[in-house]
């Protein structure tokens, strides 16, 4: 059995310096040749309108196991060497950062891919709800049936990329 | 038997509260039975969980469908399909 992979998790309020948490994961997995990561942000334009605010409701203590489920789940399927993932909760303005999944590897497949699924779960089986504010008033952000789609597509190709 | 039920999102301001400790009847023991008893508490109950919105269900922070079973004590949670990421 290989090393055990470094795996960090956070839900968090506050912002992340991306650079910073880049830094670390590369420090804490010198092994790797290759480094994916994946940042979502708050659109400044919601289907209604100019949005000023996203607020991001979750569960917590559901919402810590359902990530490292997936963590998991990407690990048993790719040869990673590292994760680290950072969501975001509270209230947010346009443009601000949610999310960060980043992955390390020895060679940049497992890392790509890995990291398009863990957005994949993420968006499907964690406990995060969108409330979007702005000048239309305010709305929860309704579950794309893509979003699903996108998820099943894994379960069909069991550990190949979505293609 | 005794278990707590929390509300997430929509569902939470729909209802109203965001949690609840209830005393289920003798029988109630599914997802599908706590939600046809709960939908007997009046109108919004009744749309909640019989309209067209999706309520996903969690026991003890695990997502579950509708046939599974609750235990005494068990954490059960409602809320509509998530948005994260």
């Amino acid at each position: 059995m290989s090393a055990p992979v470094y795996l960090k998790i956070s839900v968090q309020p506050e912002d992340f310096d991306t650079g910073a948490e880049l830094q670390q994961l590369k420090a804490a997995t010198p092994q790797a040749g290759a480094l994916v990561n994946f940042i979502g942000m708050v659109r400044d334009l919601s289907a209604d309108g100019k949005l000023d605010e996203m607020v991001i409701e979750h569960y917590p203590g559901m919402t810590e196991a359902a990530l490292q489920r997936i963590a998991e789940q990407a690990c048993q399927r790719w040869p990673l060497l590292g994760i680290r993932l950072i969501h975001r909760v509270g209230s947010l303005a346009a443009q601000a950062q949610i999310v960060l999944v980043a992955t390390t590897s020895l060679h940049r497949q497992a890392a790509f891919e890995a990291c398009a699924f863990m957005m994949d779960y993420l968006k499907t089986e964690a406990p995060f709800w969108k409330k979007e504010i702005g000048d239309f008033g305010e709305r929860w952000v309704e579950a794309r049936a893509t979003d699903e789609h996108a998820k099943q597509q894994w379960q069909k190709n069991n550990g190949k990329s979505p293609t | 038997m005794k278990i707590t039920i929390l509300y997430f999102a929509r569902i939470k301001e729909v209802v109203n509260y965001s949690s609840e400790d209830v005393v289920l009847p003798e029988g109630i023991e599914t997802i599908i039975a706590l939600k046809s008893w709960l939908s007997t508490r009046g109108e919004t109950w009744q749309k909640l969980f019989n309209g067209s919105g999706v309520v996903r269900a969690a026991i003890n922070h695990e997502l579950v469908d509708d046939m599974a079973t609750m235990d005494e004590g068990d954490e059960v949670a409602f809320f509509p399909p998530v948005t994260g990421g």
